[in-house]
């Protein structure tokens, strides 16, 4: 019996020929990531255990969730994560104004390749696996002890397999593909499984579309979510990743415990509705649910990409006057970009405000809080009950090309209404 | 280990968000966080759980963050156990490797009601709910988890380890 390519990433760090699902094993990491809300409690267990840090350059600490700091409490947070960085010499420290929200840096920055490990003290660290990686969200406990010995460990998941056909029209997005997957699954679907991404669909999505996908594989339970490496992925590495890295491809043998079926050329853009992302409809079903804010933004939405399909909505058009949009590129490199291809300029001129990189509003942080009764169309991953403010607020989770679309009608909008 | 309390009875898909909201998440401090643990789904509970106190809860309880602050949260808040129907992985990873007991119960957790009387015997693998006299065989723990709780959670285990 063949492995599937989670396990035989999983193999492969443990030093084993073979791994099979239920199998308890203990991993090497190649990477080991915190923010500044994970990491000052991650730092506190690492100095519990006594040992120096297994290797200064794998691990990776991003203040992103509250900075620029919002309060006192935040800035002594993102204090601790600068002071820890400085006094291990880590090499992975990007400090605001060079830095971007995680999941979207770290792949940029070229430290995640195909056929690695990676933990984060961040749920949606399985991102990383658009790249062929295999990426799992932990604890602060779990990174700590990681941090000192560059193990963990782990149960070796049964798959789902996700056979993708067909090829997404236009206004179609990753956004689209995910929530509609878990739509079909459910947010326990894909509990204590990984999902495996797979099929000639796979070479009709982009990297972004990719990243999009494999980020929301928690929302579904999954423990990853991991997609094969193909030439897009290899020139999406060419100009990041100088280390040697070996991809890994599931064996033609390997035993799924399930397989789903999606025809990318059947989707049309979809919104996830309170209070979870399983609760997905077509956009054009919910005309009737006006808007009070729109996020474009985000480690799932917040890349050049997503601001180009948000710009191509908004320009010439105007924000809708009963409607707040906030749009935040992910990285200090995409807001740059954006901003050098006139994206930004487009922004404004609609009416809508643009931040520095940060996680903010997505967690109900900082800025775009929700006051009691409203609503927010977002291109971020939860939409939990008080998620992005009050606790009778209300996210609808969709693409940046619905969000955009939604920001200027002043209600849920299909993109392919507004840009008719 | 025996535990006895009574019970906080919650539903399916008990996120991370509403166990601790992201807006308290500006200190890892342990007793502020206990001071709002549950806050979005149950107003009532920071302010009335009593030490030894049990949750009860459906399907998919912890879903969403890997805010360990969540578990750390509920541990500090004085409850001893949290069984449901159902883990999210990252919640049941955290809780583990903090030294809080989870059980999964699966279906048979509809027979728990709120405020009833429980006993939760870990060693033997049993709940007795006491208001109803009903018991219920709970699966042990998988050896090398049940390790890790034998030294006080993962970063005692590691402490033991030989570098």
């Amino acid at each position: 019996m063949g492995m599937t390519m989670t396990e035989k990433i999983l193999a492969r760090c443990a030093g084993l020929d073979k791994v099979v699902p239920g199998q308890l094993i203990k991993c090497r990491v190649d990477l080991v990531l915190a923010n500044d809300i994970t990491g000052p409690p991650a730092i506190v267990e690492f100095d519990k255990i006594g040992r120096p840090v297994f290797d200064r350059h794998k691990i990776a600490l991003v203040p992103d969730h509250f900075t620029p700091n919002k309060d006192i409490k935040s800035a002594e947070q993102a204090k601790a994560l600068r002071d820890f960085a400085k006094k291990h010499a880590i090499t992975n420290y990007w400090e605001v104004g060079r830095m971007g929200i995680e999941h979207v840096l770290l792949p940029e920055e070229g430290l995640i390749a195909p056929g690695e490990l990676i933990i984060g003290a961040d749920s949606h660290t399985c991102t990383y696996g658009a790249l062929g990686a295999f990426a799992s969200g932990v604890g602060h406990t779990d990174a700590g002890a990681a941090m000192a010995t560059g193990d963990t460990w782990f149960k070796v998941p049964s798959a789902i397999k996700v056979e993708l056909t067909g090829k997404p029209s236009r206004w179609v997005t990753g956004k689209d593909v995910i929530l509609t997957l878990i739509g079909m699954i459910g947010v326990e679907g894909a509990r204590y499984q990984a999902l495996e991404f797979t099929g000639p669909g796979v070479a009709a999505l982009s990297m972004t579309d990719r990243f999009t996908i494999a980020n929301m594989a928690v929302e579904a339970g999954a423990k990853n979510g991991i997609f094969p490496v193909d030439g897009a992925t290899e020139a999406y590495l060419a100009d990041k990743v100088k280390r040697p890295f070996t991809p890994v491809a599931a064996d033609p043998d390997a035993e799924y415990a399930q397989t789903v079926a999606i025809d990318l050329g059947s989707l049309a853009p979809v919104v996830a509705m309170p209070h979870l992302p399983e609760n997905v409809k077509p956009a054009t079903e919910l005309a009737h649910i006006a808007i009070d804010q729109a996020v474009i933004g985000s480690c799932t939405n917040g890349r050049l990409d997503d601001l180009a399909q948000a710009a191509s909505v908004l320009a010439g058009r105007k924000i809708h006057p009963d409607v707040r949009a906030i749009v935040i590129p992910g990285s200090q490199q995409i807001y740059a970009e954006a901003m050098a291809r006139g994206y930004i300029a487009t922004f404004i001129r609609a009416g809508a405000v643009v931040s520095t990189p940060t996680c903010g509003p997505c967690l109900g942080g900082y800025m775009g809080i929700l006051a009691a009764g409203e609503r927010a169309v977002s291109t971020t991953n939860r939409n939990f009950r008080g998620r992005m403010g009050h606790v009778d607020s209300e996210v609808y989770l969709a693409s940046p090309a619905v969000a955009a679309a939604s920001a200027v009608t002043g209600h849920i909008s299909d993109p392919r209404e507004v840009m008719k | 280990m025996i535990l006895e309390g009574n019970v906080w009875r919650y539903g399916d898909n008990v996120d991370t968000d509403v166990i601790i909201p992201a807006r308290y998440l500006n200190t890892a401090d342990p007793q502020a966080l206990a001071a709002h643990c549950m806050e979005d789904i149950d107003p009532t509970f920071a302010g009335k759980v009593k030490p030894g106190d049990i949750i009860v809860a459906g399907r998919n309880f912890g879903c969403g963050s890997s805010r360990e602050h969540a578990p750390l949260a509920i541990k500090t808040s004085g409850v001893t156990c949290v069984i449901a129907d159902g883990f999210a992985r990252i919640f049941y990873r955290n809780g583990i490797n903090i030294g809080l007991p989870l059980v999964e119960l699966g279906a048979a957790v509809a027979e728990i009601k709120n405020g009833d009387r429980i006993r939760v015997d870990l060693g033997v693998g049993s709940i007795e709910n006491l208001a109803s006299g009903k018991k219920f065989a709970i699966q042990p723990l998988p050896g090398f988890i049940q390790d890790i709780a034998k030294a006080g959670g993962l970063i005692n285990y590691v402490k033991g380890e030989k570098a």
